[in-house]
């Protein structure tokens, strides 16, 4: 696959159109250029460490949705042994864009379930470009309900879009299989971990959202309406959606300070897909310090430690509601 | 300016508000012209096609709460714009404007009622604030509404409307749908039940969670209810929706609800169906007196 390049990343694309050319030419002319390489290499690191460090809110989006990031099965075969999938939801299919399964992260039993994007035309054809439909909530809830069971902590992985709007969706009730499913999350009494890895889009992504803890990846999102669409209702334009990516304060940062998210888990310079194995290996680590961290709390504690966490959420004021301003005099009834 | 921009000077609109309250008005359904005080007093429905109009809260508190018995709950939980959200307007300047054209302070309104004398937890959401759109007030309303029912023992009745998730409040609105939700459940697990009335729209947030997750559902006549907005599937699919999509007979024929209930039913069924399910009111709960 030939290098994708976001459209901020530009400066970078020349660099590295540099180091090419460089090795191209040593190679022909027998000429030692790596000093030069090194070089341009390491001025290639401080250009993107400087871009990165800067990232619009949009911009952020952006990395979040580029085609080489991780996706929930990459992380799956990275840090968890004999992973076991386990397939349906019982009632009438089985969606791919929600992976689940049985196995272990360093000795600790895990039900893992997460969103799955494609990488191309096919693959993203078979898990629906990670938008789930109803069925695949279901067998979420399917596959949590036998974690409860058996007194296994369960692990989330949110990267999608969003749930799949389409007619098949609204007639098998696609409101419904996200409803139970924020119920039914209260009613585990085993730890529930969220780790937003890419996108995380509105009700869909909360469908399998509703944790213990919640972390997320610097350069994720989660976001109550994908940027364009807020600038579609907002502006009625979708190219927009840089401006309605600020105003929706949905990357990283905000929502840690907003207090929806628990941890930021940090990506190297260049984003996820820059560094798999190093992001694998972050993830990982701060999926085991939660766990071990949830592990103490005992059922009821960890079924109450949900209700309040939620239950928190929200910002508004109470006491005696402020008057209102006068309202603007329209202009053609001024004397 | 644009060579040929459509705001000519000197050629104004006329609005709606500048016209006189006539004494009658065009039904949408079947075209007809019908009196407005008939209308009024057949609860907004047409006398001639049976057209559910849209009500407004103080409507609905009237149609179902026995008369005098409704106490409002949280009337003083109010909308702050804490993400300081800028669209074509501050999301301050659209409260405002909602606040000054309804007469309410935010999207719901709830309390205690009574419903043919039985004790009840109501909640009526109005589609004419903000489109009932779902914030921080909204989702905690509903949620002290429900912890209230749970913790009094009563059944609560939400008569659902909404366009979705209040989008100037991010991530915030997104997540009252695990919070009421999250109350629906303590409701239940204490067998109590609860009735959700989906009317004209209710869509998307409040549709994929305390809209749908009642013991029973109804839906008005005519009602929009969906999860994703008909524009946005259009879009998607790029082909037309078929007839009557996301409208309650699609929606009782896919199984999504129990019963439609015209307006004038709905009191009566919901007492019926409370009956049935609580036991009919014992004299300890004397209907004569007011909560």
């Amino acid at each position: 696959m030939a290098a994708y390049i976001l459209p901020f990343e530009k400066p970078l694309l020349a660099i590295q159109n540099k180091i090419e050319e460089l090795r191209r030419f040593s190679a022909e002319q027998g000429l030692t250029t790596s000093h030069d390489v090194a070089q341009l290499e390491a001025q290639l690191d401080e250009t993107r460490r400087d871009l990165y460090a800067q990232l619009t809110p949009w911009q952020k989006v952006m990395v979040a949705r580029h085609p080489r990031r991780p996706y929930t099965r990459d992380y799956i075969t990275a840090f968890v042994d004999d992973f076991n999938e386990l397939h349906g939801d019982r009632l009438l299919s089985d969606d791919h864009s929600i992976v689940g399964g049985l196995g272990w992260i360093k000795g600790r039993r895990v039900m893992i379930i997460g969103t799955q994007k494609g990488r191309d035309t096919k693959s993203n054809l078979d898990c629906n470009f990670g938008c789930p439909f109803p069925e695949g909530y279901r067998k979420a809830l399917r596959l949590m309900r036998l974690a409860a069971k058996f007194s296994i902590p369960i692990l989330t992985l949110i990267d999608t879009p969003g749930a799949f709007p389409g007619i098949e969706g609204e007639q098998r009730h696609v409101a419904e299989a996200i409803a139970v499913n924020l119920r039914e999350m209260f009613r585990l009494p085993v730890p529930i971990l969220a780790v937003v890895i890419g996108e995380g889009g509105s009700g869909g992504a909360l469908g399998i959202g509703v944790a213990n803890r919640i972390l997320i990846l610097e350069y994720a999102y989660y976001s109550v309406i994908s940027p364009e669409g807020c600038a579609a209702i907002l502006w009625k334009n979708r190219a927009r959606a840089d401006k309605a990516a600020d105003a929706l304060k949905l990357t990283a940062p905000d929502l840690l300070e907003l207090g929806l998210v628990d941890a930021i888990i940090p990506e190297p310079p260049g984003g996820a897909h820059t560094d798999p194995p190093a992001i694998a290996a972050q993830v990982r680590d701060a999926i085991l310090k939660q766990l071990d961290l949830l592990a103490k709390l005992s059922p009821a504690q960890v079924l109450e430690q949900r209700y309040s966490k939620f239950r928190a959420m929200g910002v508004f004021k109470e006491g005696s509601v402020p008057a209102l301003t006068p309202p603007p005099i329209p202009e053609d009834t001024r004397p | 300016m644009t060579l040929f921009g459509k705001n000519k000077p000197g050629l104004k609109k006329a609005r709606k508000r500048d016209m006189p309250d006539g004494l009658w008005l065009k039904c949408p359904g079947c075209n007809e012209m019908i009196f407005r005080e008939e209308q009024e007093k057949a609860l907004r429905v047409c006398p001639l096609c049976g057209h559910h109009f849209p009500m407004n809260r103080t409507e609905r508190l009237a149609m179902l709460a026995d008369p005098g018995s409704f106490v409002e709950w949280d009337k003083d939980v109010y909308s702050i714009d804490f993400l300081g959200f800028v669209g074509e307007a501050s999301y301050q300047e659209k409260l405002e404007s909602n606040r000054r054209k309804t007469g309410e302070v935010d999207a719901v309104t709830c309390g205690r009622a009574r419903l043919h004398g039985r004790a009840i937890a109501l909640g009526v959401m109005d589609f004419a604030f903000l489109g009932a759109s779902m914030g921080a007030v909204v989702g905690e309303k509903i949620t002290r509404l429900i912890e209230r029912g749970t913790a009094d023992r009563l059944p609560v009745i939400v008569v659902c409307a909404s366009g979705g998730a209040r989008m100037y409040e991010g991530m915030m609105s997104l997540m009252q749908m695990a919070k009421t939700s999250g109350a629906l459940a303590r409701h239940a697990d204490a067998g109590l039940p609860y009735i959700p009335v989906l009317t004209h729209p209710t869509t998307a947030g409040v549709m994929a969670s305390f809209a749908t997750l009642g013991d029973l559902i109804l839906a008005e006549p005519g009602a929009l209810i969906g999860f994703a907005g008909a524009r946005v599937i259009k879009e998607t699919i790029q082909q037309d929706l078929p007839p009557g999509f996301q409208r309650p007979d699609f929606l009782l024929q896919h199984g999504l609800l129990d019963q439609i209930v015209p307006r004038g039913d709905l009191k009566q069924r919901l007492a019926d169906l409370l009956d049935f399910l609580c036991g009919p009111l014992t004299p300890s709960e004397p209907p004569s007196v007011p909560v």
